[in-house]
């Protein structure tokens, strides 16, 4: 199933002369259970695609489609309930609240969402133990190291019926040994069939991810095949670069 | 990988056979550097030329004749583990040469041509990933050779892009615009680089 789809999306800021086209017909399809990495430049457009992907924002033109539904449709409450429910976002900082603990954090948007306390903090443990962090469940935020922080931040983007998870630089304060925690947490939420989109600059980030897709000045400017798997590798050594003959 | 200082760390550890060297080592390397049978062997007979190894007499060369280090061996080792890697001298790096080239050549988008290089790094690095996701648990050889492949392609892509935010502000152009070419002389870069051995 398509998680997300952007078709033919563009967003531009401004007028007259200080116009500046900060999309320009982006086609983008995100299924179930993989995880896409947007890669570019500063000022390639890939935060504003997020927000709009995530229906922060409306595009000026084009249609945005979260799972098979047109956002254009949809009234500002729906779309508001639709992020609540579906939707998944997480930052470069961890915007946890600090008077709750990481399970009541977790549990937040589930009782935002309307859902009783006793049942939210049920599947806010359930999604903290599916990601090896049920030990930091009653832990505070200052209790927590900035990784598990933004662990639990994942466990929050994706608990309940969230098929959606959006990140913008999800490592980019974190040690290496930690950003790649956090990554192995967000591929193993798309394992569980979440469809992931990850912004970053950082290649080793974007690695992680089952297509990598580069924006350039708004537009998508190439993407990368599927892998071949890592038996190549070992096989017989590194594929040969295009282009790279002697 | 030096093989001759890889089969004296195995040995440092006590006698062993041919055969099993040859095992160790790949297993030690995380099979990410596969050697073939018969380089095990003439390394052997190299380092007990050497004096650095000494063998049982008796046995006929082959995957069943023991080794055992000398203490030559052990100190040749130890003087190894602490040479740096010749890191020095700027490498003769194609990819830089090619973006040089590119950036002068009429007619050429060198924008392009980065782009088929950093998109070929990254499916690189997705590989790597992947095979790090699925083993590094298990392997902690394999999972330092491949972060160490991985920080090696990251520094080629960070490089690209940098190349390219360059060449566009050089080129003073808007961006989305193919810089123009600009005159680089290639050979004086060449013998500027500095070597320090």
């Amino acid at each position: 199933m398509t998680a997300l789809e952007l078709r033919r999306v563009s967003k531009d800021y401004g007028e007259g002369p200080a116009e500046v086209h900060a999309l320009r017909d982006i086609d983008l399809s995100v299924e179930a259970g993989a995880l896409v990495a947007v890669m570019g430049p500063s000022g390639s457009g890939k935060s504003t695609l997020l927000t709009i992907a995530g229906s922060l924002e409306d595009p000026t033109s084009g249609e945005v489609l979260i799972g098979g539904t047109a956002l254009s449709g949809m009234s500002r409450n729906d779309k508001a309930r639709l992020r609540r429910r579906s939707i998944g976002y997480v930052f470069q900082d961890f915007n946890l609240l600090a008077g709750l603990t990481a399970a009541e954090n977790v549990a937040l948007p589930l009782e935002l969402d309307g859902i009783a306390a006793r049942k939210a903090r049920v599947t806010s443990m359930a999604t903290l133990e599916e990601l090896g962090l049920a030990d930091r469940a009653s832990r505070f935020p200052d209790e927590l190291s900035g990784g598990e922080r933004q662990r639990v931040a994942i466990a929050r983007a994706v608990v309940g019926e969230r098929r959606l998870l959006l990140t913008d630089e999800p490592t980019g304060a974190l040690d290496s040994a930690n950003g790649e925690a956090v990554m192995r947490l967000v591929r193993a939420a798309c394992k569980r069939g979440v469809a992931g989109v990850v912004v970053t600059h950082d290649a080793q980030l974007a690695s992680w991810a089952d297509r990598v897709v580069f924006l350039r000045d708004g537009r998508v400017a190439d993407q990368t095949s599927p892998p071949p798997g890592p038996e190549s590798l070992l096989a017989s050594g590194p594929r040969q670069a295009p282009g790279t003959g002697q | 990988m030096s093989v001759r200082h890889a089969l004296l760390a195995l040995l440092s550890e006590g006698p062993k056979y041919g055969l099993q060297l040859r095992e160790e080592f790949e297993a030690r390397t995380g099979e990410v550097w596969p050697l073939n049978v018969g380089q095990v062997y003439t390394t052997l007979q190299r380092l007990e030329r050497d004096g650095l190894v000494e063998s049982d007499d008796a046995g006929e060369d082959g995957p069943q004749k023991g080794f055992r280090i000398t203490a030559d061996g052990a100190q040749e080792l130890a003087g190894w583990l602490r040479t740096p890697p010749d890191l020095s001298s700027p490498p003769r790096d194609e990819l830089v040469i090619k973006v040089l080239v590119a950036m002068r050549l009429p007619g050429v988008d060198v924008h392009e041509v980065v782009q088929v290089h950093r998109k070929y790094l990254v499916e690189l690095m997705q590989e790597w990933t992947r095979l790090k996701e699925d083993e590094a648990d298990y392997d902690l050889p394999l999972a330092l050779a491949v972060d160490a492949e991985l920080f090696r392609l990251d520094s080629v892509i960070r490089w690209l892009d940098s190349a390219d935010g360059r060449l566009r502000r050089a080129a003073g152009d808007p961006p989305g615009r193919a810089a123009s070419p600009v005159p680089m002389p290639m050979p004086r870069l060449r013998r500027k680089a500095g070597v320090r051995r």
